[in-house]
């Protein structure tokens, strides 16, 4: 009787042990989950989403802005970057005069200030930086990622 | 035990931080305060967009399609191209929304509530091509300044609403009206209120066709907030930038409207033809009005290697402004030989137009497949880049992708 008494308690505490166990197996799985299904959400958007360090560099590149890191990015920064992303600036491709011409319809239209002795550093980092490619009247296509794909 | 103390603490206190993050930002909200709002870097979640979606600028919003994922016949929000000039509204409410009919050339100026213009006139519904103006810019040589949009700035979805002209007759056309312009409820980039982001319009002509719509709804639904909730001007076969979001005013002009981006060289181009790069002044630039007819292959993705000996079934849309099109064709050799896909007709005026065709191919090596779409007027896509203009706007080149038979 002791001796069966003593091992159903023996059983219930290895049973509360799997119990327990179970229930952190399962948790350790939500978690993991979690963690990497956030993990995977977060890579699609790193090339907008800011870094921890706003002003953190990385292989020359200014991660919050993604501006090239050269004589004239933070007048770029501070200037160019009030109203619109800095992706409006790195899409672009112009000469200074075409850089100038810009400057000035956003001054005229869209309540840029006057750059004053800035305006020349600008221009002088984004045609430095930036420059212009001649891209013909058609380019070859480029950057093709290739995939098996069964045909009929 | 050790060990399983270990786990369990770590188990606890992983979920602890896991839960307890959202369960601190909740309480740490203050009542009213929109969580994510408008700028949230994001913008998958934020507007439900698909992963495969590219941004191009994120302050305006500016996010594209690629060819591959407009493959639906109506295209769903996620693969909506956005382009925005200016903020997204916050706190829109519907049931205080009003729309003003008002302007120089109206007979009497009157104020409609989403749910009046819902139940006074007849509801229609079509399926619009709308495609941003300057979508193909990226090619342009020398660059055009902008967003660089590549091929994906075009949609085909499914719009219901009621139709301007039934407002524009209830609140009466005076015989001077020529233009109606539109303004908005998003705010400039500046954030100065006393500036609009964009204010364009179209001619009377145009407001008066049967598919141009005062639209509530999209695919069935609400339209997405961002495509411009509660209600949107949908013109289709124009540049898009007519279909204004977010409506509140639209103005009976009697004169061409000269709203925000309707001058200078916005959603304009050379009068006359130039040469690449040239300076064009103000006075010889004119509003695009009907978009250049055009197709995009939806199938395969380009990069598609296949067997040699085995067929490859394409598919794609093609559209053509205000026109319709007529003939479709695809090329596997640059050009130098043409053959006709199978074209269906448009399910209504302005709704794209599928295409499909069965490829053959001689034998192994690189290929490029080449779609020319001909409009009903007998003009067809180029094969180079058409016309350079100031802003890059109506590249209509011919689409390719690129394919290996191995």
């Amino acid at each position: 009787m002791t001796e069966h008494k003593r091992f159903g308690k023996h059983a219930r505490r290895l049973y509360r042990i799997l119990i327990v166990i179970c229930t952190l197996a399962l948790i350790a799985a939500v978690v993991v989950y979690y963690i990497f299904s956030e993990k995977d959400q977060v890579e699609t958007v790193t090339e907008t989403r800011a870094p921890e360090d706003p002003e953190a560099i990385e292989n020359g590149i200014h991660l919050r802005t993604g501006l090239k890191v050269a004589a004239g990015y933070r007048e770029v920064i501070n200037n160019c970057t009030a109203c619109h992303s800095a992706s409006l600036v790195t899409q672009n491709r112009m000469d200074a005069k075409g850089w100038k011409a810009t400057i000035k319809w956003m001054q005229q239209t869209q309540n840029l200030w006057d750059l004053g002795e800035q305006e020349e550093t600008i221009i002088q980092y984004l045609v430095a930086n930036y420059p212009v490619e001649d891209k013909g009247r058609r380019e070859p296509l480029k950057d093709i990622e290739w995939y098996r794909l069964e045909g009929k | 035990m050790e060990r399983r103390n270990f786990i369990g603490n770590f188990s606890l206190a992983a979920l602890g931080s896991a839960l307890g993050a959202e369960i601190i930002y909740g309480s740490l909200m203050p009542e009213g305060y929109t969580p994510l709002g408008l700028q949230d870097p994001d913008p998958f979640t934020l507007f439900k967009k698909d992963s495969g979606m590219v941004v191009l600028n994120d302050r305006p919003w500016n996010i594209e399609a690629r060819a591959h994922l407009l493959d639906d016949w109506i295209t769903p929000n996620k693969f909506m191209f956005i382009r925005n000039n200016g903020l997204v509204p916050e706190n829109v409410d519907p049931a205080s929304w009003t729309l003003k009919v008002s302007g120089e050339a109206v007979i009497q100026s009157k104020s409609y509530t989403l749910a009046e213009l819902k139940q006074r006139f007849p509801r229609h519904t079509y399926q619009l091509t709308l495609e941003c103006g300057g979508n193909g810019r990226s090619e342009f040589n020398p660059p055009a300044s902008g967003n660089q949009w590549t091929v994906g700035a075009v949609s085909c979805a499914e719009w219901t609403g009621v139709r301007l002209r039934d407002v524009l007759e209830d609140a009466g056309l005076g015989d001077n009206a020529v233009y109606i312009g539109y303004h908005a409820a998003d705010s400039h980039l500046s954030r100065d209120p006393g500036k609009e982001p964009i204010s364009r319009g179209i001619p009377v002509s145009k407001a008066l066709q049967d598919e141009t719509l005062l639209a509530f709804a999209m695919n069935g639904s609400d339209i997405p907030l961002v495509h411009g909730y509660p209600l949107r001007l949908v013109a289709g076969g124009y540049p898009a930038s007519v279909s204004g979001k977010w409506l509140h005013t639209i103005s009976v002009r009697d004169r061409v409207h000269d709203g925000e981006k309707m001058g200078g060289s916005s959603y304009r181009v050379p009068c006359e033809p130039v040469e690449p790069g040239s300076s064009v002044p103000d006075d010889a630039m004119c509003i695009i009005e009907s978009m250049p007819v055009k197709s995009l292959i939806t199938f395969p993705r380009s990069g598609a290697m296949i067997k040699k000996g085995d067929n490859l079934a394409i598919r794609g849309h093609a559209w053509a402004g205000e026109q319709e099109v007529s003939r479709m064709e695809y090329s596997i050799d640059f050009g130098q030989s043409w053959k006709a896909c199978r074209l269906e007709k448009p399910v209504n005026r302005f709704a794209w137009q599928h295409f499909s065709a069965n490829l053959a191919f001689p034998g192994r090596g690189y290929y490029e497949i080449w779609a020319k779409a001909t409009d009903s007027g007998g003009l067809a896509q180029p094969m180079v880049l058409p016309g350079w203009n100031p802003k890059g706007y109506l590249n209509n080149a011919c689409h390719r992708i690129a394919v290996k038979v191995t």
